[in-house]
C-alpha cells in the first residue's frame, strides 16, 4: 500500500471552498460525450461506404451496367452486323475499305477490340454479351429470390407438418446434382419451348427475348431457389418467436400480413446479400453452359459464348478470348466483392 | 448411427429415383423423338430402329424397361456410337476422369486449407493480401479461361508442359491445376475466414492461458474446428469437379467421361446423355452420403439421428 | 526483489491501452495494488471498467490491439511487463491460471474433456501419459464430478454449464498455481450453481494455498468469499479495502451506488433498488476530472476539473473521491466557512 500515491493530507492550499460547491446539471452534461445513435440502414450504409473495396466494386458494377445497357444504343455497329471485308481484324485495325474511307476524310469508328471471322465488331459484341450475362444474373437471381423467399417464409412461418413436408422436398432437390439437371434441361427444353412460343402470338414478347435466355431463366430458377428457401426459413423461424410478431398477431394481423410486414423486412439484409451473391454464380453457370454450347443461341452472344467461340482460335487471335474473359472476370469479381461488402455492412458480427 | 446411415441411404435412393424420372421425362419432351436428325428414314427403318432401342412400346412401359435395365446395371445403348453400350463407354472412360478428379480434389483440399490457414496466420500482412487477391481472382475466372490461358503460356509460349492427353505424369499438371484452381481458391477463402473465426473463440483464449504454444494453438485447437466448414464444402466440391471435368477434358483433349459427355450433348446422343447423367448423379448422391457421415467423425457435436 | 515475502503480486501504476482505428482506448489507467499469498481479492466494476483487462495483463493474454503502456507488474518474482511470449507460456497454467466467464464456449468443442485436461499436465509437468490421465481423473473427482473415468471420454457439449465450469476449475488447478484469476466465473451459470462454484474455489484454495482474483460485476456474489475488494470504474481503481470496509464504510460514490443496487433479501425494508443513472464515460476521451463525475449525485465543481487523489481512509482502505478531501477541508477551515 505504501507505494500508492497516497495523500493523507492533501495539499489544501490550491483548493478553496468554491471547488466543493455542487456542480450544476449543465456542467455535468458537458462531460457526456455521446456517440451518435444511428438506424439500421444508416449504420449499414456508413459501414459500407467505409469499405473501399466494396465501394470500388459498386462503382464498377454501375459502369458495367451503363456500358452494357446504355452504350450499345449509341454504338455505331450492331452485334450481328457483319462488315464485309473487315473479317479477322486485330484491335484498332482497319480493313482496306475502311482505310480508304478514312483517307477520303470520312470518320470511321475504330474496331476497338477488332472483329471476328464473320466481320462482326468485337467491341459491340462484348458489350451486348455483357448485357446478356448481366440479364441472366439479374433475372435469375430475382426469380430465385421470389421463389425462395416465398417458399421459405411459408415453410418457416407455418412450421410443423407443413414445414416438414416442404423442407423434405427442398432436401431432395438440394441433393440433386444441379449442374447435371441444368445441362439436361438446357439440352431438352429449348425445342419444346420454341414449339410453344411459335404456337401462339401471346408469346411474341418472350420470343423476342429468345428461347435460349428464357430456358436459362427457367432452369436456374427451378434449381437454385432451394438454398434461398433454406436461408429464409431459418431466419423466419428465429424471428417468429420474437415478441413483435406475437404483438402483431394479438392485434389481429393476418398471416400474410405478418409475413410481408413483419418477418420479411427483418431478414432483408440476408435476402439482399444472398441475392447479390447469387448474381455472379448465375453468370458463372451461364458461361459454363455457353462453353458447352448450351447457352444463348447465335447470333446472340453472352460473354461466356464469346470466350468459348474464341478458344479454338486462341493461337492466332488471343485477344478474342482475352477481352470477354477479362470482362466476365471483372463482372463476377465486382459482384462478389460488392456482396461481401454488403454482408459485412449488414452483419458486423460476421466481420472479424 | 446405423439408423442414420440407413435413413441417409434411403433418401439417396429416393433422390436417384427422382433423377431417373426427371431425366426420362425430359428426354421424352424432345419433339420428334431421338431420331429426328436422321435424314430420309423409311418407315420400315424407323420401326426397326425403334424396336432396337425399345421405343416401340408405351412411354411408361419404356420407363419400366429402362429402369429394370438400370437395376441390372444396364445403362442402355449409345445412339451414335453404333454397337457400343453405355456401360462400355462409361466404364472405359470413367477411370481416367476419376483419377484426374481425385488428384484435383486432393490438391484443392490440401493446398486450400494450407493457404487459408497461412493467410489467417499472416492476417493483414502482404502474404495474406497476396493469397486473398489470388484466391478472389480464382473464384471469378471461369475454368475454360484458366485452362486456355495456362495452355497458351506454358504449352504454346514457354513449351514447358504438354497440353494434350494424359500419357505421362507431366501431362497431368495443367489439367489438374485448372480443375483444382476454383475449389482451391474457394477453400482458401473459406478456411481463412473460419480459421480467423476459430482463433477468436474463447477456447483459444483458454488454450493460450494454459500455456499452449502458437503452433499447437493453430494446428491442434483452431484447425480442427476451422476445418468443419470446409468439410461441408465437400459436396459442392465433388459436384464442381464433375462439371469442371467436362470443360477440362474437352480443352486438354483427355479421353475421360467428361469429354464423352460433351460429345454426346453436341452430338445429341440422347440415350447416352441420359445414361451418363444418371451415372454421375448416382455417384454424386452416394458420395454426399459418405461426406455426411464423415462430419460425425470430425465434429462430435453433430448428433446423427 | 520483494521486501515482504508474503507479497505474491505487486502491480504499480499499470496502464493498458487498446490502439483501435478510432484512437487510443485507455482501458486501464494507473492501477496499483498488491496481493498476498492465500488472499482472495474481488475486483468489481461494470462492463468496460477494465477489470478483466487488468487481470489479463498479468498473464500476457490481452486481446490483440491491446498493450501494456506503462507501470510494472511483479508476480512471484517475475517482472511480468518485461516477459517474452515464451516465458509467459511457461508461467501460464503452472504459476497462474484463469477461469473464464462462459464455460459453454471456453472448452474446445472437438476434443474430449480428458484430452484437454491432460494437455495442461503434459505441458507443465514431466509426467507420463498414464500419470497425467490418473491425475486428471483425480482432479475431476476433486471438483466434485461423479464417475470421473467416464467423464474423461466425453465431449464438452455433453456437459451442463456448471459441470463445464468445474472442468475449467480442474484444468486451472491441475498444476497447483500460485494465483487463480476467475473472470466472472459464475455470471453465465444458474443462481443455484453460482454458490457451489464459488465455495468449491475457496475450498480448493485452502488445499493448495493459492491466491484468487475474482472478477465480477456483482458485489453480492463476492461478499462472502473475498478478503478484500477493489472497485474499478473507467479503467481506475476508485476504491479498495477489506470487504467489510467496502460494504459498511464505502467512501466513493460509485461504490455507494453499487451497494444500493444490490437486492437485500434479509432486511425487512421495502426500499426500492436504486440504479446508477447515466452511462459510463467514453474511454476514447477520458475527462480531466473524476470519470464518475457526470453520474455522481454529489458532484462538485472540482470533480469536473481534476482527478481526486488516492487517500487512505483507514488501514488498507484507500479511495479516490473529492468528498473525502471536502471533509478534511471543512475540518481544517471549518469555522471560517460557517461564518
Amino acid at each position: 500500500m505504501e507505494d500508492m500515491k497516497l495523500k493523507k493530507n492533501p495539499l489544501s492550499f490550491h483548493l478553496d471552498a468554491d471547488d466543493f460547491l455542487p456542480a450544476s446539471e449543465d456542467e455535468k452534461q458537458q462531460l457526456d460525450i455521446m456517440r451518435e445513435s444511428t438506424t439500421f440502414w444508416k449504420d449499414a450504409l456508413k459501414r459500407f461506404s467505409k469499405n473501399k473495396v466494396a465501394m470500388v466494386a459498386f462503382v464498377v458494377i454501375i459502369l458495367v451496367m451503363i456500358l452494357a445497357f446504355i452504350v450499345p444504343n449509341f454504338y455505331p455497329y450492331d452485334y450481328d452486323q457483319m462488315v464485309r471485308g473487315s473479317e479477322n481484324l486485330w484491335p484498332m485495325q482497319y480493313s482496306q475499305a475502311e482505310q480508304a474511307r478514312i483517307d477520303a476524310g470520312e470518320d470511321v469508328f475504330p474496331h476497338i477490340f477488332g472483329t471476328d471471322k464473320l466481320g462482326r465488331d468485337l467491341g459491340i459484341r462484348v458489350l451486348t454479351g455483357a448485357r446478356v450475362s448481366l440479364l441472366v444474373g439479374l433475372v435469375a437471381s430475382a426469380l430465385v429470390l421470389l421463389i425462395g423467399s416465398i417458399y421459405g417464409s411459408v415453410a418457416g412461418y407455418f412450421g410443423g407438418k407443413v414445414d416438414l413436408i416442404m423442407m423434405r422436398i427442398v432436401d431432395i432437390i438440394y441433393s440433386v446434382p444441379d449442374i447435371l439437371i441444368i445441362i439436361l434441361l438446357q439440352v431438352t427444353l429449348k425445342a419444346p419451348l420454341q414449339a410453344l412460343f411459335d404456337s401462339s402470338s401471346i408469346f411474341d414478347g418472350l420470343n423476342r427475348v429468345g428461347v435460349g435466355l428464357i430456358s436459362i431463366f427457367i432452369t436456374f430458377s427451378l434449381l437454385y431457389w432451394v438454398s434461398m428457401a433454406r436461408i429464409v426459413r431459418g431466419q423466419i423461424m428465429t424471428l417468429k418467436e420474437q415478441e413483435f410478431v406475437t404483438a402483431a398477431r394479438a392485434l389481429g394481423a393476418s398471416n400474410g400480413r405478418i409475413i410481408r410486414k413483419h418477418l420479411l423486412p427483418n431478414c432483408i439484409g440476408t435476402l439482399i446479400v444472398t441475392t447479390t451473391l447469387q448474381i455472379p454464380s448465375a453468370i458463372f453457370t451461364e458461361a459454363f453452359l455457353s462453353f458447352l454450347g448450351l447457352g444463348v443461341a447465335a447470333p446472340m452472344a453472352s460473354l461466356g459464348s464469346l470466350a468459348a467461340d474464341a478458344i479454338n482460335s486462341i493461337a492466332s487471335y488471343p485477344y478474342r478470348l482475352f477481352v470477354p474473359a477479362v470482362a466476365i472476370s471483372i463482372i463476377i469479381l465486382a459482384f462478389n466483392l460488392f456482396g461481401d461488402g454488403l454482408r459485412d455492412a449488414f452483419d458486423p458480427k460476421m466481420k472479424k | 448411427m446405423t439408423k442414420y446411415v440407413c435413413k441417409r441411404i434411403g433418401y439417396a435412393l429416393l433422390t436417384i429415383f427422382l433423377i431417373s424420372v426427371i431425366t426420362f421425362t425430359l428426354m421424352n419432351l424432345i419433339p420428334g423423338g431421338p431420331f429426328m436428325s436422321e435424314k430420309a428414314v423409311t418407315p420400315a427403318t424407323q420401326a426397326a430402329l425403334e424396336a432396337k432401342y425399345g421405343l416401340d412400346v408405351s412411354k411408361p412401359q419404356q420407363y419400366v424397361n429402362y429402369m429394370s435395365g438400370l437395376l441390372q446395371g444396364d445403362l442402355g445403348l449409345s445412339l451414335k456410337q453404333k454397337g457400343r453400350t453405355a456401360n462400355d463407354i462409361i466404364f472405359s472412360t470413367f477411370p481416367t476422369s476419376a483419377k484426374l478428379g481425385g488428384i484435383s480434389i486432393l490438391l484443392a483440399i490440401v493446398a486450400g486449407t494450407a493457404l487459408g490457414s497461412l493467410a489467417a496466420r499472416l492476417r493483414g500482412k502482404w502474404g495474406d493480401q497476396l493469397i486473398m487477391v489470388v484466391s478472389t481472382l480464382g473464384i471469378a475466372v471461369p475454368s475454360f479461361v484458366v485452362a486456355s490461358t495456362l495452355m497458351r503460356i506454358f504449352g504454346v509460349e514457354l513449351k514447358w508442359l504438354p497440353t494434350m492427353g494424359l500419357s505421362t505424369p507431366m501431362h497431368y499438371i495443367l489439367p489438374v491445376f485448372t480443375l483444382a484452381f476454383y475449389p482451391m481458391a474457394y477453400i482458401t477463402r473459406l478456411m481463412r475466414s473460419s480459421m480467423l473465426d476459430a482463433l477468436n473463440q474463447d477456447y483459444i483464449r483458454t488454450a493460450r492461458a494454459k500455456g499452449v504454444s502458437k503452433f499447437s494453438m493453430l494446428f491442434k485447437h483452431a484447425l480442427r474446428n476451422a476445418i468443419i466448414p470446409v468439410i461441408t464444402y465437400a459436396g459442392p466440391l465433388l459436384a464442381y469437379t464433375v462439371s469442371g471435368s467436362f470443360v477440362v477434358e474437352k480443352i486438354f483433349n483427355i479421353p475421360g467421361l467428361g469429354r464423352e459427355f460433351i460429345n454426346c450433348i453436341t452430338g445429341r446422343d440422347y440415350p447416352m446423355v441420359m445414361s451418363t447423367t444418371i451415372f454421375l448423379a448416382t455417384l454424386l448422391v452416394l458420395m454426399n452420403v459418405v461426406v455426411d457421415i464423415l462430419y460425425k467423425v470430425v465434429d462430435p457435436r453433430i448428433k446423427l439421428k | 526483489m520483494n521486501t515482504n515475502s508474503d507479497v505474491l503480486l505487486d502491480i504499480k501504476d499499470l496502464h493498458v491501452s487498446f490502439f483501435t482505428p478510432a484512437g487510443e482506448v485507455k482501458a486501464v489507467t494507473s492501477v496499483t495494488y498488491t496481493m498476498e499469498h492465500g488472499e482472495v481479492l474481488g475486483i468489481v466494476g461494470e462492463s468496460g471498467s477494465g477489470k478483466s483487462v487488468s487481470a489479463y495483463s498479468l498473464m500476457g493474454i490481452i486481446a490483440d490491439p491491446g498493450k501494456i503502456v506503462g507501470g510494472s507488474i511483479n508476480f512471484n518474482g517475475h517482472e511480468v511487463e518485461k516477459m517474452t511470449e515464451k516465458e509467459f507460456r511457461k508461467m501460464r497454467g503452472s504459476e497462474i491460471s484463469i477461469i473464464f466467464q462462459d464455460p459453454m464456449t471456453s472448452l474446445n468443442p472437438v476434443y474430449t474433456i480428458g484430452n484437454q485436461l491432460t494437455e495442461m499436465l503434459r505441458l507443465h509437468t514431466d509426467k507420463t501419459k498414464k500419470e497425467c490421465e490418473e491425475r486428471a481423473i483425480e482432479l475431476l473427482g476433486l471438483v466434485g464430478m461423479n464417475e470421473p473415468e467416464k467423464r474423461m471420454k466425453q465431449y464438452p457439449h455433453e456437459f451442463s454449464g456448471g459441470m463445464r465450469q468445474r472442468v475449467m476449475i480442474a484444468m486451472a488447478l491441475a498444476c497447483e498455481p500460485k494465483l487463480l484469476i476467475a473472470d466472472e466465473p459464475t455470471t453465465a451459470l444458474d443462481v443455484t450453481i453460482q454458490a457451489q462454484i464459488l465455495e468449491l474455489m475457496v475450498a480448493l484454495k485452502k488445499k493448495i494455498n493459492m491466491s484468487i482474483i475474482i472478477i465480477t460485476h456483482d458485489l453480492g456474489v463476492v461478499s462472502d468469499v473475498c478478503d478484500r475488494i477493489a472497485v474499478m470504474y473507467a479503467g481506475k481503481i476508485v476504491e479498495i479495502g477489506k470487504t467489510d470496509d467496502i460494504f459498511y464504510n464505502p467512501k466513493h460514490q460509485y461504490t455507494v451506488g453499487l451497494l444500493k443496487s444490490i437486492p437485500k433479501i434479509n432486511e425487512d425494508t421495502h426500499e426500492r433498488l436504486i440504479p446508477i443513472e447515466g452511462t459510463p464515460v467514453d474511454l476514447l476521451n477520458l475527462p480531466a476530472g473524476c470519470p464518475f463525475a457526470s453520474r455522481c449525485d454529489k458532484c462538485m465543481k472540482i470533480c469536473l476539473r481534476e482527478m481526486p487523489p488516492y487517500t487512505e481512509v483507514s488501514e488498507g482502505h484507500v479511495s479516490a473521491c473529492w468528498l473525502i478531501q471536502k471533509e478534511e477541508f471543512e475540518k481544517t477551515q471549518g469555522g471560517k466557512h460557517d461564518a
